[in-house]
């Protein structure tokens, strides 16, 4: 059941054509790159995760606070960052939101929130804390969303901070990125229980299992978790199952066997919606293509933008390392 | 002038920022109710309230990492950490996290957070609660690291780091609780990376940190009739004041660095390698850096007394410096444990928690 407006939804819809393409883009000129043997880093396509950064998205005023993970680009273009700025920092420009020094996984916006995507699994959930003690502690009702993974549920640190999250009830939504795998590592060799959201209970709050794959579900049971860290409820932990279409990054292999890959690719949370659209007669076909096109023609100014930046002045190498 | 116990003074130190700016906190194990375990927090809460002081759950990465994001925000967080060996859990938040947001994000991000914690071996507590590891953190670009040894520099420079826009780590010596010394009325502010020079000399410069400025003061005095010792407490490990140590060294041809921590890849190593490069031609003799022992310290009094400078060894050092002898090397010193525990040394008197 369509539960929003038809705004409300082509929005949604918007943010995960932005996502998808964006994703599509980046593995195409990284490819291209790396085959002309420039240095890229890697690249952790969240392509088939979109419901879950839309749907969080959907629910977070701009002065709320998101930590993201090393799979970030979603959430980033979900909080709103601009597109030219992004697109820019992905290929090291000065002109980057982190001017060059932050890459794929470090993109900030701290006017938006924006705290960062982390290279270290697990890492963004200390920092969280500390955001959302912040709010409290300035009178504020902003909340924190704090992004990992399944893999990062095995990190002393996941423990550490949803159990002080838990003690000083902070106004927090964990969202658990579950796409089955940690790099190559099955959920099952991660974790002895079923669903993640389970290990709620063991802190006190609630917990909350969701088809990550439903941009709908996710946007219904986010917007119940923030508005209870809202009103002073405390924590939640969200846990959303998803699947990403392609392997952890551009430098390791596919190895997942196919058969899951294909049941995965016919729950593609794009389609899925755009067929719930329109066969509820919410949109009609011609209206979301052109909203694709739209979507296309913002990323390729952005990219247009990021390719004519200039790189980085290799005599800054030590600027921002401290604040004077 | 007041006189003042460190502790007193550390405490005094944060009640008066507390008191001038709303945005510092300061939370950790034990921080709230109870005030501390060294009472470095005492009746903090009462005064201004468990919103801004209050206890945390026994959880380093969690403690840190709060200060993190809360110092990202603005504020203005003070995160204690009990002894500096517990820091090892929580590597994460302060050296991947707090010394590189600020680069990471372009310069977005601010880190004005303070990790308060204390070091050193003297107290038998054994191998996991005694280590000086501030080389670890001296090492990350980012990170600020001090090291007060007078009571007037534990509250100027725990003032100084709290208002500094930069993450500090804090490390005062728990052999220095009970020290008593005068110390300044009014606002007293001590600017990181400033040394200072404890007694001025002539033949040798003696730069030492922490516990050691006092053992090396001991040192120097008793040394008076044979060697002119010109003592440098450094304060401020990062930022390091290398124009009064390279001033000094010009001055009398001669250094040897002091610090509790072992002598391997130290802050020892660090400054006689700058001193090397940009003085080496002053230099009358080799430069000597006389750390702990390449050991975990131990926990019976005598390996423990042995696994770090004295002030006989020190004694020693500077002898050999001057003696023009063939090897000023001093880890033959630790070589065995000859030092008795010296009763006069400063600060072996330590009543445990409170």
């Amino acid at each position: 059941m369509i539960d929003v407006s038809k705004e409300e939804a082509l929005q949604l819809l918007r943010v995960m054509y932005a996502i998808r393409a964006f994703e599509l883009r980046m593995q195409a000129i990284f490819r291209k790159r790396t085959e002309a043997g420039q240095s890229v880093g890697a690249l952790h396509s969240c392509e088939g995760q979109e419901a879950v950064a839309a749907g969080v998205g959907a629910c977070l005023r701009r002065d709320d606070y998101q930590f993201s993970t090393h799979r970030g680009h979603g959430h980033a273009i979900a909080k709103g960052l601009d597109l030219k700025r992004m697109a820019a920092e992905m290929l090291g420009k000065a002109t980057g939101c982190s001017r060059g020094r932050g890459g794929s996984m470090h993109l900030f916006d701290l006017e938006i929130g924006l705290m960062g995507g982390n290279g270290i699994v697990g890492g963004g959930l200390p920092l969280a804390l500390g955001t959302a003690f912040s709010a409290r502690y300035r009178g504020t009702d902003q909340v924190t969303v704090c992004y990992f993974g399944e893999g990062a549920a095995s990190q002393g640190a996941a423990h550490e901070s949803i159990n002080a999250a838990a003690v000083h009830q902070l106004p927090i939504v964990y969202v658990c990125e579950n796409n089955l795998y940690a790099a190559t590592t099955h959920v099952r060799q991660n974790c002895p229980v079923e669903n993640i959201a389970d290990r709620a209970a063991a802190y006190g709050i609630p917990g909350r299992v969701i088809d990550g794959n439903d941009v709908l579900a996710v946007r219904r049971a986010v917007a119940e978790a923030v508005a209870r860290a809202r009103q002073g409820g405390g924590p939640t932990l969200l846990e959303c199952k998803t699947y990403r279409h392609r392997p952890h990054c551009m430098v390791i292999p596919e190895h997942r066997p196919a058969e899951e890959r294909n049941a995965w690719k016919g729950r593609d949370p794009i389609r899925r919606f755009e067929e719930q659209l329109c066969g509820e007669n919410a949109a009609a076909r011609d209206e979301l293509e052109r909203l694709a096109a739209d979507v296309e023609r913002e990323l390729a100014e952005a990219i247009d933008f990021a390719e004519r930046s200039p790189d980085p002045d290799p005599q800054t190498v030590c600027q921002w390392v401290w604040a004077d | 002038m007041t006189r003042l116990k460190m502790v007193r003074a550390i405490c005094e130190a944060f009640d008066e920022e507390l008191e001038r700016d709303p945005s510092v906190c300061l939370f950790g194990e034990d921080v709230g109710e109870f005030g501390g375990v060294f009472s470095t927090s005492a009746r903090l809460q009462k005064r201004y309230g468990a919103r801004r002081v209050f206890d945390t759950p026994l959880s380093e990465a969690a403690i840190i990492g709060m200060a993190v994001g809360a110092a990202m925000t603005g504020l203005r967080p003070i995160a204690e950490i009990m002894y500096l060996d517990f820091i090892t859990v929580a590597v994460d938040p302060l050296v991947n996290q707090a010394a590189k947001l600020r680069s990471m994000s372009g310069g977005q991000a601010k880190l004005p957070l303070v990790i308060f914690t204390q070091c050193g071996a003297g107290t038998s507590e054994a191998a996991q609660h005694s280590q000086c590891l501030e080389a670890w953190f001296a090492h990350v670009p980012g990170l600020k690291v001090v090291m007060p040894a007078t009571v007037a520099d534990a509250k100027g420079l725990l003032k100084a780091s709290i208002r500094d826009d930069n993450p500090v780590l804090y490390i005062w010596h728990k052999l220095l609780y009970d020290l008593k010394e005068e110390v300044p009325e009014g606002e007293l502010l001590v600017p990181l990376g400033k040394a200072a020079v404890r007694r001025a000399g002539s033949d040798l410069t003696l730069v030492a940190t922490s516990l050691m400025v006092h053992r090396a003061a001991a040192a120097a005095d008793a040394l008076t009739e044979e060697i002119d010792v010109e003592l440098i407490d450094l304060r401020s490990i990062v930022p390091w004041d290398v124009e009064t140590v390279l001033g000094s060294v010009r001055k009398t041809g001669r250094l040897l660095v002091v610090h509790e921590a072992n002598t391997q890849f130290g802050v020892g190593a660090e400054i006689v390698r700058r001193v090397t490069e940009e003085a080496f031609s002053s230099l009358r003799c080799a430069p000597v850096v006389h750390g702990g022992a390449a050991a975990p310290i131990p926990f019976a009094h005598v390996l423990e007394s042995a696994a770090v400078p004295q002030q006989e060894t020190i004694m020693a050092a500077a002898r050999r410096m001057l003696s023009g002898g063939q090897s000023t090397r001093v880890s033959a010193l630790l070589d065995k444990p000859a030092v008795a525990p010296n009763p006069q040394l400063i600060g072996t008197k330590f009543d445990g928690l409170r």
